[in-house]
This record gives C-alpha cells, sequence and structure tokens, in this order.
C-alpha cells in the first residue's frame, strides 16, 4: 500500500530537487522567503539601526570630530530653540498638508469609486496618475514658475481683478511672503500638488469596498445621506484614508527639495538631515533628526490603531 | 551649459573637516619635509600606457557629447593614445574618497580637498619640469598655498573662479561698491527699499562673506582671514547675518533657481557665480556683475596626481594637456571660470577676448580662496570656531534665530 502512496524516486536533477522540496516544506519556505526577508533585514532594517546607533554618539564641540561613546547629547541638541522650529515647523506643514489632501480627495475618490464606471474610470486613473508620469523635479520646478511674482496665476489673478485679495493672503504674517513662490503658502500648495495622488488612490481603493448593501440597509433604517455617511461610509473607509495620509504626512516630512526650490530657506526636516550629514559632517545630530520622523509616525500610527481607523482591515 | 550646473550646485558642499589623523599626519609630513627631500617623483614621461583614470568635477573634462564644441579629450586621445576615463565626483568628499580608495591617475581638487589629499599622500608630488608649458601657468598661481606645500608642487592649477555680486543695471545704473547693498537695509538707487529684493548665499561657508564684509568695515573686530574666525569675530559675523535675515526673503542654493527669480520674482542683487550672469547676459536681461571694494569669495582648482597612479606617463602628458591655451579656454567659457594660463584670454572662440575679464581673471587679489574652516587656526591663537558649528548657525540664521 505504501508503495503506491509514495511514488519511487524519478529521473532527473530537476525532478529530484522538486521531489526533495516537496518533501521538505519548511526548507522550501525558507528558500523561497529567506533571500527577500535577508535584504529586508541587512538593507533595510540594518542601516535603519546603523542609523540608530550614530544618534547616540556625539559631536566633540572642539574639534568637531564624532565622538565614538554613547551619550544622549546630541538627542539634548535636537531641543535648542533653532532645531525644534525645524521639528514643529515640518509637523504642522505635514499636518496641514495631510488635512487638504484628505479633504479634497475624498470627493474625488469618492466619485471615482461609486459614479465613474468604464471609459471616466479609466479617465480618473490616468488623470490622478498623470503627474507621477512626469519627473518630481519638473513639477517642483514649473510650480515654482506658475506661483512667480510674474507668473501666470498672478496674471490671472490681475486679470480677474483679484491682485487686493493676493495682497492681503500674503500679508497675513508668518505664512505670507512678498509672492506666492516666496512664502510657507506657497510650500504647502506644491506638497498639497504633489502628494494628492498617494492619497485619492487609497481612498478611492477603500471606498470601492464599501458595499452597496450597507448604504442600502441604512437607508432602509431611516439613516440619511448625513448619517449614512457619518456611521457608515467614513469608518469603512477611514483605513484607506489613513493609509493615504501615512503617505501624504511621511513624505512631507522627509522632502528636502521642493522647501529650497519654493518657500523662504527656512529648513524643514530633510534639509536639516541633508545639510548636517553632507558637509558639516555632524552624523550624530543628522542621525538623531531622522530619527524624529520615525518617532513622529509611529505615534500617528499608534493614534490612528486606538482611533480604530485599522479595525474594518 | 546644463551640465556645467552639477559641478557648479554642488561646491558648497564639499566642505568638510580634517580628521585629527589627516592633521597630524599633515603636522608630520611639514615636519619631515624639512630634514628629507621631497618624497619621489618622476624624473622621465616614457610610453603612454593607453590610458589614464581621472576623478573631476561634472563639466571639467568634456569630450563633446553634451556640446559638440565642447570637446577637448577627442584629440588628446588621438594624439597620445591614452583613453581618458573619467569619473565625475559631487563633492569634495567624494574626491577624497575615490583617490584614497585608488584606481585614479588624477584628480581635480579644490582648495579643501587638495590639503588633505597632500597630508594624507594620496598625491604626488609633480616634476614640473616634465611639464613644458608650466612656464605658461599663472605666476600667481604657480606656488598657491593650497598645492605646494614647503616648496614642492603637488598638482597643476586648472581653474579658479570667484563668487560675484550680481545685480540688476535697471535699477544699479552704476555698479555697487559695496555688498552692503544685500548685507544692510537701505534704500536702492530706485528709490525703494531693499527688503524682499536681494538674496544671499543658501551655505553655511556663506558666513565667509560676512566675516570679509565685516573685515573691511569693523577693522577693530581684527579679521586677518574670513576662514579662521576667533568666537568674538563669529559672532559679529552671525549679528550681520542676522540682520540681513530681515531683508533677505530667499536664499538661493540652485544657479537656475536664482536665475529664475532675478527674472520673475524682482530680485535686483545678490551674491553668485559668472556662470549665472553670464546666462542671464546672454538672455538679454538687464544684468551685470562685480567684485565690490571688500573683495569676495572664491574657488581654486588643482589637477593632481595619485600617489601610485597606475598610469603616470599618460598623467604626465594629460597634464601637460590641460594647461594648454585651448583647452583652459573652452573650459572657462563652458564653466564660467578664469584659466590657469593667462595666454587662453585671448584668441579664444567660445571664450571671447573679454571672457577672462567677465569671469574675474583681474580680481585675484580680491578673492578669499575657500577652505574648510578647522579649529586650530593660524591666525587666532585661542583657536577658531570649526565648520560643524557654522552650519548649524547657519541653520539657525536661516530659520530666524
Amino acid at each position: 500500500m505504501v508503495a503506491t502512496d509514495i511514488p519511487a524516486p524519478r529521473d532527473g536533477m530537476l525532478r529530484r530537487i522538486s521531489d526533495a522540496l516537496m518533501r521538505r516544506p519548511r526548507l522550501f519556505l525558507f528558500l523561497l522567503l529567506g533571500p527577500p526577508l535577508l535584504w529586508l533585514g541587512i538593507v533595510y532594517v540594518g542601516s535603519l539601526i546603523a542609523l540608530l546607533a550614530q544618534s547616540f554618539f556625539s559631536i566633540d564641540e572642539f574639534t568637531g570630530l564624532v565622538k565614538y561613546e554613547f551619550t544622549l547629547k546630541t538627542y539634548g541638541e535636537l531641543f535648542r530653540p533653532a532645531n525644534l522650529d525645524i521639528i514643529i515647523r515640518s509637523v504642522l506643514m505635514a499636518a496641514a498638508v495631510t488635512l487638504t489632501a484628505a479633504l479634497i480627495a475624498f470627493p474625488i475618490a469618492y466619485y471615482a469609486a461609486r459614479y465613474a464606471r468604464g471609459r471616466w474610470k479609466a479617465l480618473f486613473y490616468i488623470a490622478v496618475t498623470l503627474p507621477l508620469w512626469s519627473s518630481y523635479l519638473v513639477r517642483v520646478y514649473a510650480w515654482k514658475l506658475i506661483l512667480a511674482k510674474e507668473g501666470i496665476l498672478n496674471w490671472f489673478i490681475a486679470k480677474a481683478g483679484l491682485t487686493p485679495v493676493l495682497d492681503l493672503v500674503l500679508s497675513i504674517p508668518v505664512i505670507g511672503g512678498p509672492s506666492l513662490s516666496i512664502s510657507y503658502i506657497g510650500t504647502y500648495l506644491v506638497f498639497v500638488y504633489l502628494w494628492l495622488p498617494y492619497m485619492i488612490l487609497p481612498t478611492q481603493a477603500a471606498l470601492e469596498r464599501v458595499p452597496n448593501s450597507l448604504i442600502e440597509a441604512s437607508a432602509d433604517l431611516g439613516g440619511g445621506p448625513g448619517r449614512t455617511f457619518r456611521s457608515v461610509i467614513l469608518p469603512l473607509a477611514l483605513p484607506g484614508v489613513i493609509a493615504g495620509s501615512i503617505f501624504t504626512f511621511a513624505l512631507t516630512l522627509g522632502d528636502y527639495i521642493t522647501p529650497q526650490i519654493v518657500g523662504i530657506s527656512t529648513l524643514f526636516l530633510g534639509q536639516a538631515v541633508y545639510t548636517l550629514q553632507g558637509t558639516a559632517g555632524n552624523i550624530p545630530l543628522a542621525a538623531a533628526f531622522s530619527v524624529v520622523p520615525i518617532l513622529i509616525i509611529a505615534v500617528y500610527l499608534t493614534v490612528a490603531r486606538r482611533l480604530g481607523a485599522f479595525d474594518a482591515l | 551649459m546644463a551640465s556645467a550646473l552639477p559641478a557648479a550646485g554642488t561646491r558648497d558642499r564639499g566642505f568638510t573637516k580634517m580628521s585629527k589623523a589627516l592633521r597630524i599626519a599633515a603636522a608630520t609630513l611639514a615636519a619631515s619635509s624639512l630634514a628629507m627631500p621631497a618624497l619621489a617623483q618622476m624624473d622621465a614621461v616614457g610610453e603612454g600606457e593607453g590610458q589614464v583614470d581621472i576623478v573631476a568635477w561634472a563639466g571639467y573634462i568634456e569630450r563633446g557629447e553634451t556640446d559638440k564644441n565642447f570637446d577637448w579629450v577627442t584629440d588628446f586621445e588621438a594624439k597620445t593614445g591614452c583613453k581618458v576615463n573619467v569619473k565625475t565626483a559631487a563633492t569634495s568628499d567624494e574626491m577624497v574618497a575615490l583617490m584614497n580608495e585608488g584606481g585614479f591617475d588624477l584628480v581635480t581638487a579644490s582648495g579643501d580637498a587638495s590639503l588633505r589629499l597632500i597630508a594624507g599622500k594620496t598625491v604626488q608630488p609633480v616634476n614640473t619640469s616634465l611639464i613644458p608649458s608650466w612656464g605658461t601657468v599663472d605666476e600667481r598661481l604657480q606656488s598657491a598655498p593650497w598645492h605646494t606645500v614647503d616648496g614642492v608642487h603637488y598638482g597643476v592649477p586648472y581653474q579658479w573662479g570667484s563668487n560675484v555680486l550680481m545685480y540688476n543695471t535697471d535699477v544699479f545704473k552704476e555698479a555697487p561698491t559695496s555688498w552692503n547693498v544685500v548685507f544692510e537695509a537701505m534704500d536702492l538707487p530706485d528709490g525703494k527699499p531693499n527688503a524682499g529684493r536681494v538674496q544671499a548665499f543658501d551655505g553655511p561657508i556663506y558666513i565667509a562673506d560676512a566675516a570679509l564684509f565685516l573685515k573691511a568695515h569693523k577693522p577693530e573686530l581684527g579679521i586677518k582671514d574670513p576662514y579662521e574666525l576667533n568666537e568674538e569675530q563669529y559672532k559679529a559675523a552671525l549679528d550681520l547675518l542676522r540682520q540681513q535675515r530681515q531683508i533677505v526673503s530667499r536664499y538661493w542654493h540652485d544657479a537656475f533657481v536664482q536665475m529664475d527669480d532675478f527674472k520673475n520674482e524682482g530680485f535686483v542683487a545678490s551674491s553668485s557665480w559668472p556662470f549665472q550672469v553670464n546666462i542671464l547676459q546672454s538672455e538679454d536681461q538687464p544684468i551685470a556683475s562685480t567684485i565690490p571694494s571688500e573683495g569676495a569669495t572664491g574657488w581654486a582648482d588643482t589637477t593632481m596626481m595619485h600617489a601610485n597612479a597606475a598610469h603616470p606617463n599618460c598623467a604626465y602628458m594629460w597634464l601637460e594637456h590641460s594647461i594648454n591655451p585651448k583647452l583652459q579656454g573652452d573650459l572657462a567659457a563652458w564653466f564660467g571660470s578664469v584659466p590657469a594660463v593667462l595666454a587662453a584670454c585671448k584668441g579664444n572662440a567660445l571664450l571671447g577676448d573679454e571672457g577672462c575679464a567677465t569671469n574675474g581673471e583681474g580680481d585675484f587679489d580680491k578673492i578669499a580662496f575657500w577652505r574648510t574652516p578647522v579649529s586650530q587656526c593660524a591666525s587666532n591663537a585661542d583657536g577658531c570656531v570649526p565648520y560643524y558649528r557654522w552650519v548649524s548657525d547657519y541653520i539657525a540664521i536661516l530659520g530666524g534665530r
């Protein structure tokens, strides 16, 4: 009986290997997953740990050389007013960008998920992803031209007779400036434009998975559109919005090119890391700075989880 | 011209600190070279080895691939049979690292990298008698301290350039004579204030520009060298820059963004490079540049030879080739720099007879060539503020602190 259940070993190298793997599923799994896991472990986690380790060293005040001794001094430096400014500035900007992107993305995603069909759906995907087809740098430079004092947007605003309105907006302290491209408003607009697709796509995916039957049930039970939205659609779509917000939040926190091209030359987190590690040789502080967004995102995810953002997953 | 930008755009990133070990090595080398003859150097150039490997700034060694008018490699290869392999580097640190790694014959090292390479014995002395055209090199550069240590030459000058004060000729009918137009709040000749219409450089090394300004206007501070500042001088420079932050709404970093700012944002004066000035003028913009009375900061590059160069004969042939007037003139036109050979300033079609003057040839004596600020410095016995502090303080200034 046994002889018929387990066939005799077959001929050929490949067949024998195949048979051997079939009999040892664990080995098979290891061979399949090993290389990608190793890559993830060494290249990704490994470099993160190396980074973390660097942040516990400090720079010698006198010689400017890195001292390889454990210390929390470098983290202390993050709380110097100038550095704290950078962190607060980046977080506020990332939060504003994320919130705006979510507000703009939801209706678009809702339309695409629930109403667009066939050709319109294809058009939606193309329209949303089209900006991603061209180079990031080209888009940022293009926005600098659009927002410039003598750029097309200002020309349009002048033609529409809205220049006083723009001047009023630009005269707001802190976020205003001499022109749109030299103000926080400009940086913010470009960020929202850049990261919007990353918000729309996950939101749309989440909305598509909201079953029609639940919405109908809500209506049957007397729920008006507002009630249905608050109690059914939004909670079910929230994981998508949260996923999108992780993209927009993290991407804004880490960006070091846009604020350099459009804005008032104050530094954001990414720029601080870039400046400190490159020419200054202050790797410990750069590493400490790059731990900041990791921590912020971790806190953000924990809060989101507490709020039940992932319950519907 | 676009390919010239990466090098220009990343120049400010080249600063770094000399490690302690290197500094000790430098001191040892300086001491030992008093007693010993110079390190071994070649005494004859033989047959070419068929190739030469060079580490260079982007745009420094062109073979006509970006613009066919700018080619100074093809004829060299045809003439000598040495194939030229170029590895471009974006920062001085990268250049030093590549040279330490080995496998290269030559490097076009800038002011801070060159002394580090000499101190680390990564480069070898150059026998100038094997370079027939050595005598044609600008005398001001022949024994420049960034490649000559104790009378020994460690390289052949390649190109140099300076930062300039770029201004709008519609606003300034006459060239400004002082950097104060970008440092201090004032009304410009057109009667409107300069606030929001001037720029400063977005890099910590700009502190040296402030120091250079103070050197002329606050002699009581006793600044001798803008790269060697004691605490008091340093603090004065920071104060000046903090005050400047009030009138500067944008610091420039990218040459093309700055050009756009001058065209579309109403900026009228800023520190800049001849590169931007040349391009804006070629577009018929009302732009000119000057080096004000205080002088300016600048850079100077040297072609240096690896201590273990595998192709020394081809390397020497390139060193000779690198200072021929045609190459020097073409390169100066391409990069917006000044040739190391003044003969290149005349009769070069690409550069034009005005090219050298435009790029700052006559301003050599006014230029403080850039170096990395280090703690131990010659002009201040108590030590100087090192570069990493320049970085954190400049970040604070940009943030309005």
